[in-house]
């Protein structure tokens, strides 16, 4: 059998008008329904919106006339959280048909999914989990982006966990892996800066040192979100990467830190459990849009 | 990875290299409080019925029996009326099960497609000798539940303040999406199974057939017609 190989415009090459629109390296926060008042009324400097893409599999209703009506407005991002590109398991040929049906009718600006498990022997645990780095490990996940890139016709982010654990067969940094994938496969990379704050400190490593080591050009977007702090049976801290508080201040210096080497991206807050008021977020939106104001000056 | 009792796999270390079973213990927990959560929010009347504490003992004990088979968590729950029915400590309340089939029915007509319905008119234009041998195409989102509890009552005692208080009866819904939103409508059983047969491309007089005599087929077509519940003559 002959593979055929398909290229993928880097999203910097996508600029034709009439093609994907891209997203604007501007603050976009993550959609939930009990905003959509909000955001049409008084969006501020909102420049795009992040949806789920499980959350708009339904065949029809509320759900994908709100997200239509938005998609005329703002636009999209599309962040899968179900595909188990970290598996063990074969993907899901009929998720992954329903991901290509949603990517299709709403074209949206961007289409990322993450480096984490979520189904084994057919269950879906709907949590992403973690897997060991290793040369194994890398061609699996490598062939899987092949198969989301070919399905889906589109090149795809992929965003980098958060970690509370280590794994002793790892032969490699998260970041090596993470730029060996973007080799292979052509795909982009979803940097969060909170998962990588939260990541060095359960695992005693420098967040700075993992930015310096990040493959910073393949950077489609970039996640902001809080976390919850805990400890383990050793005293040691233990973060949880839970998207139900604010932003902390660390992680925005984080921030500051990393759009230094990257130049303005999309920002995005997530804020997924315990979601507060529309002035909230937009205090989150505001203090991103100072961010990315910081490095065009 | 569901159960709570199971060991730490051997290779999940902590930054020294040393046990790292709480670490672990942050997935395992993950798992089971977002599937627990998931049920909580597909079932909201279940919970009332039953309270928080019950509710989370009987999730704990469904979301390991029936763990999700697919990322679509809007429909996970599925198998829930089911699980109530043979569920030893539900078995005084034999309402529960026909609930949680209300509580699915509704979210699959939220998230069903959408459709155009006709116009009553169009009904009202059939030869009246043809009027037996049509089919009718009937919304995606349309759904019934019958039971030989007062479903209906519960429901609305549950949603609403001013709801009479149920009396013990046999009682049907319908539920239609007439826009976005899914609306519940008291039938009778007979109504149900004749809504079913539409439903499954029977026609009306073949439909018509399938229930006894207490159904009353004007009342019938009157409301899915009003309730843009049918989308072709055929």
């Amino acid at each position: 059998m002959i593979h055929l190989t398909i290229t993928y415009p880097k999203a910097a090459a996508m600029l034709d008008a009439t093609q994907t629109p891209l997203l604007p390296a501007r603050p976009g926060v993550g959609y939930k329904a009990q905003h959509y008042a909000d955001i049409m009324a008084s969006p501020g400097p909102l420049g795009w919106l992040e949806i789920h893409a499980e959350n708009y599999m339904g065949d029809g209703g509320r759900p994908i006339a709100q997200l239509r009506h938005l998609a005329e407005r703002f636009p999209i991002s599309v962040h899968g959280v179900g595909l188990s590109i970290g598996g063990e398991d074969d993907l899901d040929t009929d998720h992954l048909a329903r991901l290509k049906h949603l990517v299709g009718w709403l074209n949206p600006a961007s289409f990322s999914e993450h480096l984490a498990w979520s189904t084994h022997d057919s269950h879906f645990y709907n949590d992403l989990l973690p897997l060991p780095y290793t040369t194994q490990t890398l061609t699996r996940v490598a062939t899987h982006i092949n198969q989301v890139q070919d399905v889906v016709g589109r090149q795809m982010l992929l965003e980098n966990p958060s970690s509370y654990l280590a794994f002793a067969e790892s032969t490699m940094s998260e970041t090596d892996f993470l730029r060996e994938l973007v080799a292979r496969t052509g795909c982009g990379l979803l940097l969060d800066v909170n998962n990588v704050f939260v990541s060095a400190t359960n695992l005693q490593t420098s967040p700075q040192a993992y930015i310096d080591a990040f493959p910073i050009d393949a950077v489609g977007e970039i996640h902001l979100g809080g976390h919850d702090e805990d400890q383990d049976e050793t005293g040691a801290p233990l973060l949880i990467d839970s998207h139900g508080k604010a932003v902390v201040d660390p992680v925005w210096a984080l921030l500051d830190y990393t759009l230094a080497k990257s130049g303005p991206k999309p920002l995005l807050i997530e804020w997924d459990t315990d979601v507060p008021d529309w002035s909230v977020l937009s205090a989150e939106i505001a203090r991103a849009d100072a961010a990315l104001a910081m490095v065009l000056a | 990875m569901l159960d709570p009792a199971a060991a730490v796999p051997a290779g999940i270390i902590n930054p020294d290299g040393g046990q790292a079973a709480k670490r672990f213990d942050v997935y395992r927990n993950n798992v089971a409080v977002s599937l627990s959560d998931a049920l909580e929010a597909a079932f909201p009347i279940v919970r009332k019925l039953v309270g928080d504490q019950f509710f989370r003992a009987m999730a704990g004990i469904y979301l390991r029996k029936h763990p999700p088979k697919s990322p679509l968590m809007m429909f996970y729950g599925h198998a829930m009326p089911q699980f109530l029915r043979r569920f030893p400590p539900a078995q005084t309340l034999g309402y529960l099960p026909d609930i949680a089939a209300v509580e699915l029915a509704l979210r699959h007509a939220y998230h069903a497609a959408d459709a155009t319905p006709v116009t009553p008119q169009e009904f009202a234009d059939l030869a009246p000798d043809a009027l037996m041998g049509v089919r009718l195409r009937i919304a995606p989102a349309v759904q019934t539940v019958a039971s030989s509890y007062p479903i209906h009552a519960i429901y609305r005692a549950n949603t609403s303040d001013t709801a009479p208080k149920p009396v013990m009866q046999a009682e049907a819904i319908l539920i239609t999406r007439p826009a976005f939103d899914p609306e519940l409508h008291r039938i009778n059983a007979a109504a149900a199974t004749c809504i079913e047969a539409l439903k499954s491309g029977q026609t009306l007089g073949q439909a018509m057939a399938t229930a006894d005599d207490t159904l009353d087929l004007g009342q019938v077509l009157g409301l899915l017609l009003a309730q843009s519940a049918v989308t072709e003559i055929y």
